[in-house]
């Protein structure tokens, strides 16, 4: 007879649900069909390279998630580009790294009438409707770290091409074990589209004659989170018990792993490398676990997208490839194809230099 | 319903069993399938014996100090919540409340390295029982469902965390050495954490069992209006039981911090599913009234178990999630058919005693 109450609970909880998927299903509909209507005005205008930096810009930036450290470095550095140029940057965007979840974030800045929005896509083509309404708004958009489908945004600030990234991370790996052995990869979630790229690359490096007595025997995803990279961590030692080193092109999924290793027996004999910052790891830097692991700097990286902002804002530029702009301590940067911009080669942190930095 | 434990009811039965002493083997047999958690034994038996066939590695010592560390902090808050759930309530802050207190006790670890870890520690459980007694106040007294209230605060205490942190995060070159060796030190071979898992979870077991208080948790979830009328103090009792989850996430919370050794604003994030899982999988009845923490432990053991062996097996990680969800609800479904068939024939031996 109790079971009677818990029945009418469980309905409640599934109309919550049900409920909470229509809203969200209301809002992605919206945008759709406001986009439909009005078609794009304000990419037209020629670009005038003489044209100065207007004064009091609003750029808004719209990290993957906020409290996310990497994000808030690199919005740091944007924000300070902003002040440079006289005008004023702002960091926003959800709490949690879903797709759907930077799109209401792109409609409020719409309304609010910001002059450019730079933002890390969660994911490339959720955001597109909503980024093409805030062009039509006039609203130039820069993406960084995380690109957007080419329809969505004027300009991509490449933090490093992707090459570069996948060729110089084996390459890394391959120095610490000497050209030999197994190697594994410990990514991000599996349909994260900058760790795809990377991976790539790196299999392609890989397929070079000098690293043929290298072996890529598993890519193992610990979806950015503490637990499973540290779960996947032991299973990649645990199913091949000879793995040499492992690559983690992801800092929740680096640190993770080092967290685990520099408390285990594989410490210093499994080598691990990838991407990460220095105040993360400058422990494990120093006590051995790892050798040697890149990163570019995120702060230029935001630096850079602002100062990018900035320039489409004010028609410096139009986002065409070939032209150029200046962005301030980082000199001068020229638009390659597709609308990308590359702020430069990894810089690669040992032991050495670890304490030269300080992010 | 026999064979599970149930409230004030328990003991009765136990001793309704004895006039009729039946032969020794049979009383063994009898006494081992009453056990609830049964079923759930049965299931990571067989996942250790599947996985271990494939890969031998898995069942290596190293293996399961590993799944042990791993089960740890998730078996911590999944002992407060069975408190919780046993009167018919949830807790869905618990992940909240995880993030809270590990960045609290990280920041003043890294601020200030002169306050020893103790009492870093004390004041992560303090920061967590705050925070539980809120919840239990807007469920106790003010009598908001529990669904409602810790969903509020769930994002209220991750909220708090948020802005607290302001994106800065502590890592582990920032905290003193002789906390984080607290995350990996092991003790007589075993991992502390787990230990500290074990340790709470034998005190609470205790405590649910032999206290007063205790079995009138479960007469709370049983009947809620019983409850009343045979004087028990149900608000009191379920504030308690919210305050208890929450200093037991807020020690969880020091766990994490001591564990990953990273923690920015975002740690914990989602765990109070997982959380929850462990709960229902242990067989804690999810509407009150029954169930033990043994079960809701070897409930978290098997998940941390099964997330072990599919990174082992080497399955593919695109299916890793659905395989997950798919073992989480065998293992419930076998659990159930496993206490349908002894309630079965528990029942037939009865008659036959009877005959």
């Amino acid at each position: 007879m109790t079971t009677r109450t818990p029945w009418r609970r469980l309905a409640l909880l599934t109309g919550l649900a049900l409920m909470a998927t229509a809203c969200a299903g209301t809002t992605r509909s919206d945008v759709t069909q406001q986009t439909s209507a009005p078609a794009a005005p304000a990419s037209s205008a020629a670009a005038d390279p003489n044209a100065p930096i207007k004064q009091g810009l609003k750029i808004a930036f719209l990290p993957k998630q906020v409290n996310n450290p990497y994000f808030t470095i690199a919005d740091e550095g944007g924000i300070a580009a902003l002040k440079e140029v006289g005008g004023e940057g702002k960091e926003v965007g959800p709490s949690e790294a879903s797709a759907s979840s930077q799109v209401s974030y792109i409609n409020t800045l719409t309304q609010q009438k910001q002059d450019a929005i730079v933002i890390s896509a969660n994911d490339p083509n959720a955001v597109v409707p909503a980024l093409k309404q805030a062009r039509a708004a006039g609203i130039k958009v820069v993406s960084y770290d995380s690109d957007t489908a080419p329809e969505g945004r004027d300009l991509f600030v490449n933090q490093a091409s992707a090459e570069d990234l996948g060729r110089t991370e084996v390459q890394l790996l391959a120095e610490q074990i000497g050209f030999k052995g197994k190697i594994a990869i410990l990514s991000a979630t599996p349909n994260a589209t900058n760790q795809n790229t990377w991976i790539e690359f790196m299999k392609d490096e890989l397929s070079k004659p000098e690293y043929k007595d290298m072996e890529l025997v598993k890519v193992a995803y610990g979806n950015d989170e503490d637990q499973k990279s540290f779960t996947e961590t032991q299973g990649l030692l645990r199913s091949y018990p000879d793995l040499a080193g492992i690559i983690s092109p992801t800092t929740v999924g680096i640190a993770a792993a080092a967290r685990y290793l520099s408390s285990s027996p594989h410490k210093g004999k499994v080598k691990l490398t990838g991407l990460g910052t220095p105040n993360q790891l400058r422990k494990f830097v120093k006590d051995g676990t790892i050798e040697g692991f890149e990163l570019w700097n995120p702060g230029d990286l935001g630096y850079l997208a602002g100062y990018a902002a900035a320039a489409l804002a004010s028609g410096q530029i139009t986002g065409a490839e070939g032209e150029k702009f200046k962005a301030g301590k980082l000199g001068e940067y020229t638009i390659g194809p597709k609308g990308e911009i590359l702020l430069g080669k990894p810089t690669v942190f040992t032991k050495d230099n670890i304490d030269d930095f300080d992010f | 319903m026999s064979g599970r434990e149930t409230g004030l009811a328990a003991p009765a039965a136990e001793s309704a069993a004895a006039p009729a002493p039946p032969p020794r083997g049979d009383r063994l047999v009898s006494r081992v399938a009453r056990v609830r958690e049964l079923g759930i034994v049965v299931a990571l038996v067989l996942l250790f014996a599947v996985t271990g066939a494939v890969n031998p590695g898995f069942l290596s010592p190293d293996s399961l100090r590993d799944i042990l560390l791993n089960s740890s902090i998730v078996a911590v808050l999944a002992i407060g919540q069975t408190l919780v759930v046993i009167t018919r309530n949830v807790d869905l802050s618990v992940s909240s409340v995880v993030g809270l207190s590990a960045f609290g006790g990280a920041l003043v670890l890294a601020d200030h390295p002169g306050v020893p870890a103790p009492l870093v520690i004390a004041g992560c459980v303090l920061l967590g029982a705050l925070c539980g007694a809120v919840n239990g106040l807007l469920v106790g007294v003010a009598a908001v469902p529990a669904l409602v209230a810790t969903l509020g605060t769930l994002y209220a205490f991750r909220g708090v965390d948020y802005a607290w942190a302001g994106g800065r995060q502590v890592n582990a070159a920032d905290m003193p050495e002789g906390f984080l060796a607290l995350g990996s030190a092991s003790v007589l071979g075993l991992p502390l954490l787990a230990l500290v898992a074990l340790a709470v979870l034998l005190a609470v077991g205790w405590a649910l069992r032999n206290l007063p208080p205790g079995r009138e948790l479960y007469a709370i979830g049983s009947n809620p209006e019983a409850a009343v009328l045979a004087g028990i103090r149900v608000r009191r009792r379920v504030v308690a039981a919210f305050v208890a989850s929450g200093a037991l996430a807020g020690l969880a919370g020091a766990m994490w911090a001591a564990r990953f050794g990273t923690v920015d604003a975002t740690v914990a994030t989602g765990k109070e599913l997982d959380v929850i899982a462990a709960v229902v999988v242990g067989g804690v009845a999810i509407f009150g009234g029954s169930g033990t923490v043994y079960g809701a432990v070897l409930g978290a053991v098997l998940l941390a178990s099964i997330s072990s062996a599919l990174a082992v097996l080497r399955v593919d990680a695109l299916a890793q999630t659905a395989i997950n969800g798919a073992l989480i609800i065998t293992a419930i479904v076998l659990d159930r058919v496993l206490a349908l068939r002894v309630a079965a024939a528990l029942r037939r031996r009865r008659y036959r005693d009877a005959a």
